[in-house]
Formats: structure tokens, C-alpha cells, sequence
């Protein structure tokens, strides 16, 4: 299937090629392409060349003391968190997509819910909750007798708790790219794996698992990316990670150089992970969508029945009912009063950046991936490198990174428009929405551009050929072939990229303008106010408003089986 | 063939000129570019405290004035004044440690206020000499025990280190500033090496790993986690006042200790804040701060947050009352900020999370 028509542009012709790229006249893509991902690493780039400024030895203090312990823990975070979000995330994708059991339908859009919640508050919830004065601590004493420091209880604040937060929030990105590559998986492997005698858990783990690897490294990326960049969470359990210690350097010993120092580091690391990925993806590229039928699941029933409804519950219960619950009750017990003119432009103030950003983020997604897939070489796949980068990069160092060029190039222009119109323009861009808006692309690309590439990638190059040799240019192609296809990744990458600016909140904080709150600010404000209960009420809005792009997405979900993807098709 | 090119190359370039001209109008309308705004205030400000709204509403409807703001931590709000460079909007810089203030007129980021109202109100060893930043509130940092646990609790802060203390002792995490500005302050009194001791014997001492904020360490005695507990003021007094979640209730028997009465005094530090440098409304800065001094603006501090005002004559709340009258610590409040990223190295040095 894949060898008969697609073309492997990479080792093609340098003949057909140049044919490729030439008659329509788009060259010039793949250069422009590297010049929006240089914009965007621009402020990661800045903020990572202060190494070779003067420092004041803090890294070869940090290096001593410190930097040993947060490299461990980070390690073991993503470790643990990649294994765990890798788990939950296939072994639930592939029963609620290949198997058929009692709530199957339920679950296949409820397993997405937790996607919703920032980590850092299902935090506050599970402290609330777990920690020594908590209601299941407390209850335990009061049933048992034992005394305050009788006994051992797990700490929630612990690198324990943080990788637990991180694998109930950040699963449903596995799970969401796997169930796709399982639903688009072509029949005809898995009827030929039944036909020649495999169980389903043979199936599973020889055919379908291997198939669906590129799209499991995409989802185990994007937690562990997160994960990298996160310092909410981690500070509020006082775990010791890299991101830490770039805080510490930079805002404790002010040392700019060394956080800079740090942030190259952790951005080496994360180029590693990214060349991992990127080499799992390359050896895959199955161009499979076609799908005659639809599959007929495996039924499910008595133990196992159960067993699959348990293990799909779990995750949904931890990663959403619960905390729900907690910050519901914190939020009945003392929270704020929710109907005010206040939370309507908290919430709308979340909303504008959310829809702001996830456009220009998917706009830019596609002419990335477009410039990879019709003129590959150096120069786009270079593009596409980097300008994932920034998803690894804790919001902090970006909003530095913008906020210190930003402001020498705003105040160039004043000076300039003084001498010579005599006018003061001020501060332009520095303080704007818009530069919160780039900061958000910076940091959240990578999300829309894995969406992007991976819908692309199911579009087999065949059709571009096809269409090409029916006389429709690249850009036709585009617009009437590609973009029909690709609208549902489109949307979800929009989606994806709207919920994570809702719950961002370091470069929020100091990049926003004047009187600008958001529903993530607040939250904040109230949290490190430590008053939690009131905290509640900015965070189930923000997770109610979350809700709704994870509704969509879910619906979306219930449409996007092959077969019946095909009737609608027919129909419409 | 030269001159026509020179020609469009002029008209071009009033193209230009009209596009970036019409450019500028456009994002001066979208952005509502606040510098140019008169009457209004631009406040930066690393003060978390729920109940402040209600002191800039004050201000406002006294004077006219309106309070444009933004918050964060205050070494993120300097970083972003630094990065506005000459039009940054700043005009105020508030925090709720000395030790970013010091560091803020280190930088020059701060201009000197001339104001006899403010030097009236404020006692002179809570306002630099040249008036490049005031403290308008005080909180101490203090000792909290479980009265059923410990007969004979620590007097000193170098007590927390007494090994009969194993096990005991609570605090947050090294880097909140809260715990560097108190080893900054102990640095001064005892000097480096003894400090660092210090530091690894409190450390040893630890009933669980550092983590959580104020209300946490209180809420560990609460719960019976803790023995003792560091803590600023405000936090145990929010919870005598008013509801605190886990720990109101249960203030009864916890104790509360001012250190070091018989030596140095218990460490005090200040809410406080100056006039940016390049201020664009200046003359609003000094109302403000005047107002942040005057007695209306202090019993905000003092009623609805449990601070300290520093205005001689206002009434601290009533729950603040209960808490005890105390010698603080007097020495230069510049010595905690001088001493800040020494503290830190400390604390790293010592493996104190």
C-alpha cells in the first residue's frame, strides 16, 4: 500500500523534485517557513545566548549544591510520567476504540475530560484533599485512633504526587493521537491478524501497538513537554526540577546568565527527546486511511467486560470527578461569589487570548507543515524543529526572553519617531495583547504543529500527485484536497492550543496589560494569597470553560469513526 | 532611469512613512496606550492580598485618580520595568519584602520622593534616607508551637537549631522570600559560617520536608504534623478573625513566640514601595504613596490583611492585638536585601530544599 504510490519525496529525484517545487513557484515556502520558526525560537534563543555573558559564578555554585538533585528528580518526573501517561493513555485507546464493552461510548469522550484541568490545580485539590489536615487523613485518625505521627501516609507534596498530577492531567494527549491512529489503522491488518488466528491482546501488541507508534511518541511528547516546562505544580509541592532551579537562579540569586545558562540545558534535553520522536516518526509513515468497513470490536463480556469499564473509569474518576468534587465542596464551603460582573470579564478576558492565540498558532502550523510535506529539505525540517522547542520552555523564560528585545525594539522606534516627527509613540507592542499572543504561539506551537503534521501525514502523498497531474497547482491542492481532509486536525489543534493558553499562566502574569485578569490569574492570586477555597471558584470556571473546546473535541471524537465518517460523507 | 528609480524610491518611502504613521495611530487606539492617559495611576505591584481592592477603590474615589495595575512577583515585575527601559508606564513599584526594593534602587529602577507627609508618618527606620522607597506595613516573623507538645519552646531563632528540637520544626521551601529575607538577617547578626550552621541544624530538625505556604506550617500543628512552625503574623491572625480552612478552630492551642526579645528583636519585615524612576505621572506616585501612609489606607493594612501599620496612632485589628506587643529587630532593612543571594547560596549550600 505504501510502496505502490507514495512517494518518498526525501529520496526522490532531484529531478522530480525540482519539478515539484518549481512550476508552481513556491520556493520561496520552505525559507519562509524558516523564517517564522526563527521569530519563534527568537525570544528562547535570546534568553539561551546569555551564557556567554559575564556570570557571576552562580551555575558552578548551582552545579555543586543543587543542580545534582534537580536533574535527578527531573529525570525520574519524566520518566515516570512518560511510562504512566503511555499506559493509561494506549490500554484506554485501544478499548474504548477496538473493543466493545458497557459504557464504551461514554468513556470515549469522558476520557478526555481531564485535559481541562491545569496541573497545578488538580494540585490544590489533591492537597486539599490528601494532605495531613485533609479530610482522608483526618477521617483515618479519627477511625483508627492513631495519633498525628503514628503512621506512614504517602505525601501528596512529593515527586510521587507531582508525577501523579502530571499523568492524570496530561494522558488524554496519548490517548486522544492514539485512538485516532487506532480508529485510522486500516481494517485490513486487523481482520488479517484475526483471519490468521491472533487474540486480541496479540493483535494489540503485534500489530496494532507498532503501527500506532509514531502517534504514541507524538502524545508522550507533548506530556512530557509539558511537563518539562511546568512550575505551578512542582512549586506548590516544593519538588525540586530543573525549572526550579532556573527560578531560583533568576529570580533568588538574580543571576540572569545562570537561569539562562540552565534553560539551555533543559532545552538541549529536550532536543534529544525531540530527535527520539521525530526518528520514531520517520520510520513509520504509513499512509493508511482508507478503510472499507467498519471494524467489528472485539465484545467484551463478564470479567473482562468489567475489568476494561474499570480501567477506563479510573483515569477519569482521578484525572476529573474527584477533583471536581473537592473544589466544588471548597467552593460551597467558602468559595466567591461566581455571578458578578468580575468572573464574566475574568472569563472573557480567558477566551479572547484562548481563540487569539489557537488562530494564529494553526495558521502557522499549517504553512510549517505544508512547507515540510510539498518542499522538503534542510530548510523546513530545520523549521519544523524549532519551532517546537518552545513547548519545553517554562512560560517564564519565554516572557523574558520577548519582554527584553521587545521593549529595546519598542523604545528604538520612540527614539527614532522623536527625531525625526517629533511625536513619542511609547511603548508599542511591549504590554499589548499581541505580545501576549506571540508568547502564547512560542510556547504552545508544538502542540498545533504535531496536530497539523500528524493529519497530514494521513493524507497519502498519492492524492497530491493526483491532483497535481489533474492541473491543480500546490496552493489548489492545498485549499481543495488537503484542507477538506485536515479540517478536523485543524480544529483539533485549535482546540488543543485554546485550552493550553487558558490554563497558562507565568507568561499571563507578566507579559499582560494593564487591568488584565484572567481566570488563570486569579486563581493564582488567591492561591498564593493561600486562600484555596476562594481559589476554587476561578478555577472551575476555568475548568467549566475548558470544558467547552474538550466538549467539542469529544464530539468530534463520536464522528471520526472511519465507517461512519463515510455514510455522513455519502450522505452530504 | 536613475532619477525615476530615486523617485519611487521616494514615493515609497512616503508610503512607507504614511503606512507606519497610520500603523502606530492604529495600535496606540488598540493597546489604549495607558502612559498618555492623564489621571491615572500605573501601579506594579507584588502584594497578594485579596482585600487591596478595596484600598485602591479608596484611593480612586478620594482623588479622581485611576489605578491601572498589574501583579506578579516582584522580581518579575522589575524585570518588566527594566525591559520598558526609558517609557516604561511604571509608576509605582510596591512589594512585600525589602529585600526587592533594596534591590530595585540598587538598579536605579526607583527616583527619590521629596515628601513631608510621608516623612512625618513614617518612622525614619522604615524609609530610606532619600525617600527612594517607604514601608506602609510591618509583619514579623515569628515562632508558633503546639502548646501540648513543647513545655519549653525555642526563645531565639538559633533555637530552632537545638537538637531537642529533632523531628520538630517546620518551614517552607529555602527559596520563598520570606525565608531567604530571615537568613539574610541572620547573616548580619551571627555572620556567614555560623548562619550556615544554623541553617543545617534547623534542616536536621525537620519534622517533614520544607513545602507549602504560612497557613500550611500552622495548619501542620494544627493537624499535629508539626511541633513548631515559622510563620509571618498575618497568617495566624487571619485564622483568630475569620474562617481559615484546617486551622480556625484549632488556634487554641497553638503558642506563639517573638524571638530574640532578650538580643536582636524578632525580624520585622516591610510592605513597602517608591515612585518608578521614569514615572510618567509622577505627581499621582507621591499621592499615592501619601495616601498608602494615611490613616484610612493603614487600617486597610491593619484591619483587612492583620499587618502592622506603621503610622503611629492607628489601632491594629483586634485579632493582631491578641497576638502580643514585641521588640522587632531594628537593624538597617538595606542588610536584608545586600544579603539576599547570600542567604540563598546558603541554603543550597546546606542541601535545605
Amino acid at each position: 500500500m505504501k510502496t505502490a504510490i507514495s512517494i518518498d519525496r526525501t529520496k526522490g529525484p532531484p529531478a522530480g523534485r525540482a519539478a515539484a517545487t518549481g512550476r508552481a513557484g513556491i520556493n520561496w515556502l520552505s525559507p519562509l517557513a524558516l523564517a517564522v520558526a526563527v521569530v519563534l525560537i527568537a525570544p528562547i534563543g535570546w534568553v539561551a545566548l546569555s551564557i556567554f555573558a559575564d556570570d557571576q559564578g552562580t551555575l558552578g555554585h548551582l552545579a555543586e549544591t543543587v543542580l545534582p538533585r534537580y536533574v535527578g528528580n527531573t529525570l525520574v518526573l519524566i520518566v515516570g510520567v512518560g511510562v504512566g501517561v503511555l499506559i493509561i493513555g494506549t490500554s484506554t485507546a485501544w478499548l474504548v476504540a477496538m473493543c466493545e464493552f458497557p459504557g464504551r461510548r461514554f468513556f470515549e469522550w469522558a476520557l478526555i475530560l481531564p485535559l481541562a484541568f491545569p496541573a497545578y490545580i488538580i494540585a490544590y485539590a489533591y492537597t486539599d484533599l490528601l494532605s495531613h489536615p485533609g479530610l482522608v487523613q483526618s477521617t483515618l485518625r479519627d477511625l483508627t485512633g492513631w495519633g498525628p505521627r503514628d503512621y506512614w501516609f504517602p505525601n501528596i507534596r512529593s515527586l510521587g504526587g507531582a508525577m501523579a498530577m502530571f499523568i492524570f492531567v496530561l494522558y488524554p494527549y496519548v490517548y486522544l493521537l492514539a485512538r485516532t491512529a487506532f480508529l485510522e489503522q486500516s481494517t485490513c491488518y486487523a481482520e488479517v491478524s484475526r483471519t490468521l488466528g491472533r487474540t486480541s491482546f496479540q493483535s494489540f501488541r503485534q500489530v496494532s501497538l507498532p503501527l500506532a507508534r509514531p502517534a504514541l511518541a507524538g502524545g508522550v511528547f507533548l506530556a512530557l513537554m509539558e511537563t518539562l516546562a511546568d512550575f505551578g505544580t512542582v512549586a506548590h509541592f516544593g519538588v525540586e526540577t530543573f525549572t526550579t532551579g532556573i527560578y531560583r537562579a533568576w529570580l533568588s540569586m538574580d543571576d540572569l546568565v545562570a537561569a539562562g545558562q540552565l534553560s539551555a540545558m533543559l532545552l538541549a534535553v529536550v532536543l534529544i527527546v525531540l530527535v527520539v520522536e521525530r526518528a520514531e516518526r520517520r520510520r513509520a509513515r504509513f499512509h493508511q486511511s482508507q478503510r472499507m468497513s467498519d471494524l467489528s470490536p472485539y465484545r467484551l463480556s463478564g470479567s473482562r467486560a468489567w475489568l476494561a469499564a474499570l480501567a477506563c473509569l479510573a483515569p477519569v474518576l482521578f484525572g476529573f470527578i474527584i477533583p471536581v468534587a473537592i473544589l466544588l465542596n471548597l467552593s460551597y464551603v467558602d468559595g466567591h461569589d461566581l455571578f458578578t460582573r468580575r468572573y464574566a470579564v475574568l472569563t472573557l478576558n480567558s477566551l479572547t487570548l484562548g481563540v487569539l492565540a489557537a488562530l494564529v498558532a494553526v495558521a502557522l502550523a499549517v504553512l510549517l507543515a505544508y512547507a515540510a510535506r510539498i518542499d522538503p529539505g534542510p530548510l523546513s525540517r530545520i523549521a519544523g524543529r524549532l519551532a517546537n522547542l518552545g513547548y519545553a520552555v517554562p512560560g517564564s523564560v519565554i516572557a523574558v526572553g520577548i519582554m527584553m528585545p521587545m521593549g529595546a525594539f519598542d523604545n528604538a522606534v520612540d527614539a527614532f519617531m522623536q527625531a525625526t516627527f517629533g511625536i513619542s509613540t511609547g511603548l508599542l507592542i511591549t504590554g499589548s495583547v499581541a505580545a501576549l499572543v506571540f508568547a502564547y504561539v512560542v510556547r504552545f506551537m508544538a502542540v498545533a504543529l504535531t496536530t497539523v503534521e500528524a493529519g497530514l501525514t494521513t493524507i497519502p502523498e498519492s492524492m497530491d500527485a493526483a491532483a497535481r497531474s489533474l492541473g491543480a497547482t500546490q496552493f489548489g491542492t492545498l485549499r481543495r484536497v488537503h484542507m477538506p481532509l485536515l479540517s478536523g486536525g485543524l480544529l483539533t489543534a485549535a482546540l488543543l492550543v485554546f485550552v493550553d493558553v487558558m490554563k497558562e499562566l507565568p507568561a499571563t502574569l507578566i507579559l499582560r496589560p494593564f487591568n488584565f485578569d484572567t481566570l488563570a490569574v486569579q486563581a493564582y492570586r488567591l492561591a498564593s494569597d493561600e486562600r484555596l477555597a476562594q481559589a476554587s471558584t476561578p478555577s472551575l470556571v476555568l475548568v467549566a470553560a475548558g470544558l467547552i473546546p474538550v466538549i467539542i473535541l469529544s464530539r468530534r471524537i463520536m464522528t471520526t469513526r472511519a465507517g461512519r465518517r463515510t455514510a455522513n460523507a455519502g450522505s452530504g | 532611469m536613475k532619477k525615476t528609480e530615486s523617485k519611487s524610491q521616494t514615493s515609497a518611502l512616503a508610503w512607507a512613512r504614511t503606512g507606519l504613521m497610520a500603523g502606530i495611530a492604529g495600535i496606540l487606539i488598540a493597546t489604549g496606550n495607558p502612559a498618555l492617559a492623564a489621571g491615572e495611576l500605573n501601579l506594579y505591584s507584588s502584594r497578594h492580598y485579596d482585600t487591596d481592592e478595596r484600598l485602591y477603590d479608596e484611593f480612586t474615589k478620594k482623588t479622581g485618580i485611576k489605578i491601572n495595575r498589574i501583579e506578579d512577583k516582584a522580581s518579575a515585575l522589575m524585570k518588566r520595568i527594566k525591559a520598558e527601559g526609558a517609557n516604561s508606564p511604571a509608576d509605582v513599584l510596591l512589594t512585600v519584602d525589602i529585600g526587592r526594593l533594596w534591590a530595585a534602587e540598587k538598579e536605579g529602577m526607583l527616583r527619590p520622593t521629596k515628601s513631608s507627609a510621608l516623612d512625618k508618618a513614617i518612622p525614619a527606620h522604615l524609609r530610606d534616607p532619600q525617600g527612594h522607597w517607604y514601608g506602609f506595613s510591618t509583619r514579623a516573623r515569628v515562632i508558633f508551637y503546639d502548646k501540648a507538645k513543647v513545655d519549653n519552646p525555642p526563645k531565639t531563632y538559633q533555637e530552632l537549631a537545638d537538637p531537642r528540637f529533632k523531628g520538630m520544626v517546620c518551614t517552607r521551601s529555602s527559596s520563598n522570600i520570606y525565608m531567604l529575607s530571615l537568613m539574610a538577617g541572620l547573616i548580619e547578626h551571627v555572620g556567614e559560617d555560623d548562619a550556615k550552621a544554623w541553617a543545617k541544624a534547623v534542616y536536621d530538625n525537620r519534622a517533614r520536608d520544607p513545602q507549602g505556604g504560612d497557613t500550611d506550617q500552622l495548619r501542620g500543628i494544627a493537624s499535629g504534623q508539626c511541633a513548631i512552625a515559622v510563620s509571618n503574623t498575618y497568617y495566624f491572625a487571619r485564622a483568630l478573625r475569620k474562617d481559615v480552612r484546617d486551622l480556625s478552630g484549632k488556634t487554641d492551642k497553638i503558642g506563639i513566640v517573638f524571638p530574640n526579645q532578650d538580643s536582636f528583636g524578632t525580624h520585622v519585615n516591610i510592605s513597602g514601595g517608591g515612585v518608578v524612576k521614569n514615572a510618567p505621572n509622577a505627581e499621582n506616585a507621591v499621592k499615592f504613596l501619601e495616601y498608602l501612609a494615611s490613616a484610612s489606607a493603614q487600617n486597610y493594612f491593619a484591619a483587612g490583611n492583620d499587618e502592622y501599620p506603621v503610622v503611629a496612632g492607628v489601632a491594629k485589628s483586634a485579632s493582631v492585638k491578641k497576638l502580643g506587643s514585641f521588640k522587632a529587630d531594628t537593624q538597617n532593612l538595606d542588610k536584608l536585601g545586600e544579603n539576599q543571594a547570600k542567604a540563598q547560596r546558603i541554603y543550597n549550600e546546606v542541601g535545605y530544599k
